[in-house]
């Protein structure tokens, strides 16, 4: 008697944390990271397994399909931060990333390389001022696309698509076509490892990327304020907000944000390839956006959950190279995943699912009426 | 920018439409760009099977181009067309040399692939109502990825049949022949898919101007809201928009294939983006409601005029091409930005 | 059914997760009738339209038409307009980027082509039948607010309609409109167009209805004739109470009368923006209300934007406290003590998919700059404070604003602004679109604040709410100032002799 009234208490409660839960933004980027991670728990355990080796300099090195993911993750989970906070502010995206990941990527091998499209020796001074300038260059062009967004009132997959249609080219242009290539291996630890250090580098990148965005949202409005631009831009006009300085500025960071991943994509290959590099990186990073639960036509937004949407992106990625998928071949699971995700994630079939629970939930309900 | 200023008092005055002004100036800049070519670089851009050869190069991509105006003007975008158009001429490729497939069965696939394309991200689109951009990337990836499944290199085709289709020339009448330095006549050509191509835009521009189906897709695009309080039934409009814009992949992807008789994973990259910026260029908005099939056709022609500029002056280096694609880009996005700037002070100003 | 009913609706219900929208409404109409729908807002009428109009499934009920034997089906505006319900709504749900013509055809053309030549001709045919200032050809986009407004109505009307439903049409349009529209409603009324009529303004429904139907907290309270139920009686059933009389809000004794009572807050010499306003001089003193009058269009709003700096200010200076001031933007005048709660709840006020507390905060982290954004439990107290202050009813701080009522809303504005404190507050249609409770409880908080200091200026359509609240009256004109009135002078009469050119300047 007593263990069926407390039953009855608490299944109520119980259900209204799932649902709680469910209706959390996190919850969909959340469980398919696990269901991800579960389908390879079971198909292949040894997928988790992390080993402790050493590399070709003798360096202690950490391996395994995690750290793979963690480590080839890094460049996506960064830009997205950068265009979580475009999508919110905007109402748009940036799809030319890619293109300016190269031109910054091209910056930094001209200074590095200079005329000679070779480098045997790169020190920390000269990587870092190459960096610097790259960002500024990143951060300028990031002012282009943001001026046509905010001051033009173009919309941004459109006022983007110039840079995406120049950038590689521009890239190329900087570099006068050649390929240059930097044989120092230190300028590599930036992109692999630190000796010394098993964990690598571009993931304490990521970290330091992540902590310097939260730091960003937690000690400045500049979440409120991109949030209310992006779901009512005259309204936070007459509020004090200048709206196009904030499309403006989230355009900007996302150019710094693309900066960091030049230096990284460069760095891991000492070279550059300029149709290659940071190839479709704009689609995979608009993907991670939508896959976080965010609305692509801006407004709120969460920003753990497109980072882990962009892990889901890598997961994914990842899992299918374990399984031998040809890399070429890779896009078509990819997408066969992300329809499933957008789908099951989509409002139009959650409130149908919501109202088949429902219904169920009402014939059992008048059913034990019935045998009461 | 002075005619531009006048084109925009005119259409004050006359109270013409953003679509009929976006279109005017397309037409007048393409025309200008023309003339000053003939008139600056000369010979090459004279001869009349300098434009032909434009069409020839480009029917696929003014096919493709047709679809993405329609689906613009309903407010959507799809950017799994280049895939598609690979895809399609890959799996024509396979089929008619691995399979020994007749080519009408070629046709058919090919209209199959665009179709299916059209109906499923048409169907997510419309009646699951996700962000277009997010399902034709998906399309993108996928179509993509099955290109390589299909077969992962790139080959001709051998196939008897097909290779006659492939070179027949639609001889063009005689004025437009010229006399090679020999002094023999050679006569002008077009290729199949121009005359495909000119179907598809001629029956398109009639359905969108004089069909109720063709100004739905215009309301819809303008403010759907609206346009489901009208009466209209915009989840079947925005499906067919999609399905039509599949079925013209379908079609680009075949006489794509007709055009370089190979397969390969690497066939129309970028195809997408360039059907974008040819269907801005053509004065379509991607906010909706605004665009001309017309506008497409010279929206390619432009894109292709300009490259050629930019060649025959001896910037033979690739990324001028799209340096100054992207220039021109910029241009036709900021007069649009001015004509919606245009238009929201005049309504401020009526209203009082 | 009797024989002269077209429409009659029965036993209705809809339900929304947790809420119960409907609860067994009955509704009929006859032939040739003027029947208005009343309600606070939340009273159910928007629901009701909706689920006659095919926009929301009933969940319960039968809706019978005049020619149909069985109850018909409803799932979408097209079956609604098949059935030859017609509904113009108060945002215009129009195509701007289509031409005038098209936009009254779209969505009801027979056969496959469009006959562009005969389409315009009968546009315009209709559109100077029902002298409407529009051509066929234009772009709609091109039209001011109020002819595409009309534009919609023209449509309706073309669509040979039996029942008509005009929600809150005349919310945009000035008196000259409205008059026109109520000619336009007797000559369908005179075809045997039933017509249903939702609005908030009571004197439009006693001037053109004959029966009202009234809803409250989504049932069905009942059914009158007009001369049976008089004004008093109506705001009573719908609030559920009675009321204490609404002209009675002024209260002597809230009067702000420090000895610094005279003192200008706020002095404005010459200033005009680019919206088109003609040079104007104002200025406020502290502790008093004064207001705006005017038809619509005659440039109030646009005067408290330029003071506010939300229009380009292209001359003239402001000066407070007697020192000249600087206001090129929102946020300088927002430093300077100065508050606006706009006039477009909806496009300029909440910003809808954030929450009541995030809205409420707004202004005031914006005031404090943007890298000190407010601790989370500084926002709770702050919200929670005034979601008690000013009864706003919400299910908790955290709801987004766009699913609360518009009169919620409107507190929940009133309440971001309130929180900066500021000197001079300038309300403009706080009350439109809201239910006559909540507009109560706005003009006495307003007289209130004034008493504690507030210099406030307070913008209303409806005169006898201004007279009610306001000491001083500025009325303007075409975009002019032409006339203030003020102490005895301030009465109906005399205020409507000055915003026609009387005597006064």
């Amino acid at each position: 008697m007593t263990t069926a009234d407390t039953k009855k208490k608490n299944k109520p409660n119980v259900s209204e944390l799932f649902g709680k839960i469910f209706k959390r933004q996190i919850f969909i980027p959340i469980a398919a990271v696990l269901v991800l991670l579960l389908f390879n728990l079971i198909v292949d355990p040894g997928f988790f397994s992390i080993e402790l080796t050493r590399n070709s300099a003798g360096n202690p090195v950490l391996s395994g399909n995690l750290i793979t993911i963690l480590n080839n993750g890094s460049e996506l989970a960064i830009l997205v931060l950068g265009m979580t906070l475009v999508t919110a502010a905007s109402g748009g995206q940036d799809i030319s990333v890619g293109a300016t990941i190269a031109i910054a990527g091209s910056i930094i091998l001209r200074i590095v390389c200079g005329t000679d499209a070779k480098a045997d020796s790169a020190s920390f001074g000269i990587v870092l001022v190459a960096f610097l300038v790259a960002c500024v260059a990143s951060m300028a062009f990031g002012a282009f696309n943001g001026a046509l967004v905010s001051i033009f009132k173009i919309q941004p997959m459109v006022a983007t698509l110039i840079l995406f249609t120049a950038g590689r080219s521009i890239a190329a242009w900087i570099n006068n076509n050649q390929l240059p290539t930097v044989s120092d291996p230190s300028f590599g630890y930036i992109g692999g490892f630190i000796p010394g250090i098993p964990i690598p580098t571009p993931f304490i990148i990521t970290v330091i990327c992540i902590v310097l965005m939260a730091l960003l949202l937690k000690f400045t409005n500049l979440g409120l304020y991109s949030q209310a631009v992006g779901i009512n831009e005259s309204s936070s006009k007459l509020n004090g907000i200048n709206p196009i300085f904030i499309k403006f500025l989230t355009f900007v960071i996302l150019g710094l944000c693309t900066a960091v991943c030049g230096l990284i994509k460069v760095s891991r290959v000492s070279g550059i390839t300029y149709s290659v590099i940071a190839q479709d990186i704009e689609m995979d990073a608009i993907l991670a956006v939508a896959l976080g639960g965010n609305a692509l036509g801006g407004g709120k937004f969460n920003m753990a959950a497109s980072i882990i949407g962009a892990y889901i992106i890598q997961i994914l990625t990842t899992t299918l190279y374990a399984y031998k998928i040809e890399s070429t071949a890779l896009s078509a699971y990819k997408a066969i995943v992300v329809i499933v995700l957008v789908i099951v994630s989509a409002p139009a079939v959650r409130n149908k699912t919501k109202a088949f629970f429902a219904k169920l939930k009402a014939k059992a309900a008048a059913e034990r009426k019935e045998v009461a | 920018m002075a005619f531009l200023k006048k084109s925009m008092g005119a259409a004050k005055k006359s109270k013409m439409t953003d679509t009929n002004l976006l279109l005017t100036i397309t037409i007048v800049v393409f025309v200008a760009m023309y003339l000053a070519a003939v008139l600056f670089l000369g010979e090459g851009f004279l001869k009349p099977q300098a434009f032909f050869n434009m069409l020839n190069q480009n029917a696929a991509l003014i096919i493709v181009s047709c679809g993405m105006t329609l689906v613009m003007i309903t407010g959507g975008i799809d950017i799994s067309v280049g895939g598609v158009v690979a895809l399609v001429s890959m799996s024509c490729a396979v089929h008619l040399d691995h399979n020994g497939g007749s080519i009408l069965e070629a046709v058919l696939l090919a209209l199959g692939i665009g179709l299916a394309f059209g109906l499923i991200q048409g169907f997510l689109v419309a009646y699951l109502e996700i962000q277009p951009f997010i399902v034709t990337l998906a399309g993108m990836f996928f179509a993509r990825g099955m290109t390589t499944i299909v077969n992962a290199t790139q080959f001709n085709v051998a196939h008897e049949g097909f290779v006659k289709l492939k070179d027949t020339r639609i001889i063009m009448p005689e004025i437009f022949g010229t006399l090679n330095k020999h002094g023999k006549f050679i006569p002008a050509y077009i290729e199949i898919g121009v005359v495909v191509a000119i179907l598809v835009v001629v029956i398109l521009f009639c359905v969108l101007r004089w069909s109720k189906t063709g100004r739905k897709f215009y309301a819809v695009g303008d403010n759907n809201q609206s346009a489901l309080m009208l009466g209209i039934n915009v989840k079947r409009t925005k499906f067919t928009a999609h399905v039509i814009c599949g079925l013209l992949a379908g079609i680009g992807g075949f006489v794509y294939f007709l055009h370089v008789g190979s397969g390969s994973p690497s066939h129309a990259s970028g195809m997408e983006m360039n059907a974008i910026a040819a269907s801005i260029i053509g004065g379509t908005m991607l906010s909706g409601g605004v665009g001309n099939i017309v506008g497409a056709l010279f929206g390619v022609l432009s894109l292709s005029t300009i490259k050629d500029i930019v060649s025959s002056m001896g910037f033979d280096e690739a990324w001028w091409t799209g340096i100054t694609v992207a220039a021109m880009l910029c241009i036709f996005l900021i007069i649009q930005s001015i004509v919606t700037a245009r238009k929201s002070s005049s309504v401020a100003k009526s209203d009082g | 059914m009797k024989d002269n009913v077209v429409l009659e609706m029965r036993n209705i219900h809809k339900y929304f997760p947790g809420v119960r929208a409907l609860q067994n409404v009955d509704f009929t109409l006859c032939e040739g009738e003027i029947h208005a729908l009343m309600g606070e807002n939340g009273a159910g009428k928007s629901t009701l339209i909706k689920v006659l109009t095919g926009v929301y499934e009933k969940d319960e009920g039968q809706i019978f038409l005049k020619g149909k034997d069985k109850a018909v089906a409803i799932h979408s505006p097209q079956d609604a307009q098949k059935l030859g319900i017609s509904t113009v709504y108060q945002e215009i749900t129009l195509c701007p980027k289509l031409s005038v013509a098209e936009n009254m055809y779209i969505g009801r053309l027979n056969g496959i082509g469009v006959n562009w030549r005969k389409l315009n001709k009968d546009a315009d045919a209709i559109l100077e039948s029902l002298d409407i200032p529009a051509k066929a050809t234009q772009q709609l986009g091109s039209c001011s607010l109020a002819v595409q407004q009309m534009v919609a109505i023209a449509r309706a009307v073309d669509m040979d309609c039996k029942v008509l439903i005009l929600d809150e049409p005349t919310s945009s349009l000035d008196e000259q409109e409205v008059a026109k529209l109520f000619k336009l409603m007797r000559d369908l009324k005179s075809r045997g167009v039933g017509i249903i009529f939702v609005t908030h303004f009571l004197d439009q429904v006693y001037e053109v209805c004959d029966k009202i139907t009234v809803l409250r907290d989504g049932q069905l309270v009942g059914e009158y004739e007009i001369k049976d139920l008089p004004r008093v009686k109506l705001v009573a059933k719908m609030l559920g109470k009675e009321l204490d009389d609404t002209t009675e809000i002024k209260d002597t004794s809230l009067v702000y009368d420090k000895e610094d009572a005279g003192k200008h807050v706020l002095e404005v010499e010459g200033l005009a923006s680019v919206s088109g306003i003609k040079p104007f001089d104002f200025y406020i003193n502290k502790g008093e209300v004064n207001g705006f009058t005017g038809l619509l269009g005659s440039g109030r709003s646009e005067c408290v934007r330029a003071i506010f700096g939300a229009d380009k200010v292209v001359s003239g200076t402001v000066k407070k406290d007697g020192k000249v001031i600087k206001i090129n933007k929102p946020i300088d005048a927002m430093k300077n003590g100065i508050a606006y709660l706009p006039e477009d709840r909806k496009r300029d006020g909440i910003i809808g998919d954030l929450s009541v507390r995030e809205n409420i905060i707004l202004a005031l982290q914006v005031l404090k700059g943007f890298f000190k954004p407010l601790s989370k439990a500084e926002a709770n107290k702050f919200a929670e404070e005034y979601i008690k202050l000013l009864e706003i009813k919400t299910a908790s701080a955290d709801t987004p604003i766009k699913s609360l009522s518009g009169g919620n809303q409107q507190k929940a504005i009133l309440a971001r602004w309130l929180l900066t404190h500021p000197e001079y507050l300038i309300l403009d249609e706080p009350t439109r679109g809201i239910d006559i409770g909540t507009k109560i409880d706005i003009q006495k908080l307003v007289l209130k604040l004034a008493s504690e200091g507030m210099s406030i200026t307070f913008i209303s359509s409806e005169t006898d709410e201004m007279l009610r609240t306001c000491s001083r009256l500025v009325v303007m004109r075409d975009r002019k100032v032409v006339g203030e009135v003020s102490g005895d002078d301030m009465n109906q009469s005399k205020i409507m002799s000055t915003i026609a050119g009387g005597e006064s300047k």
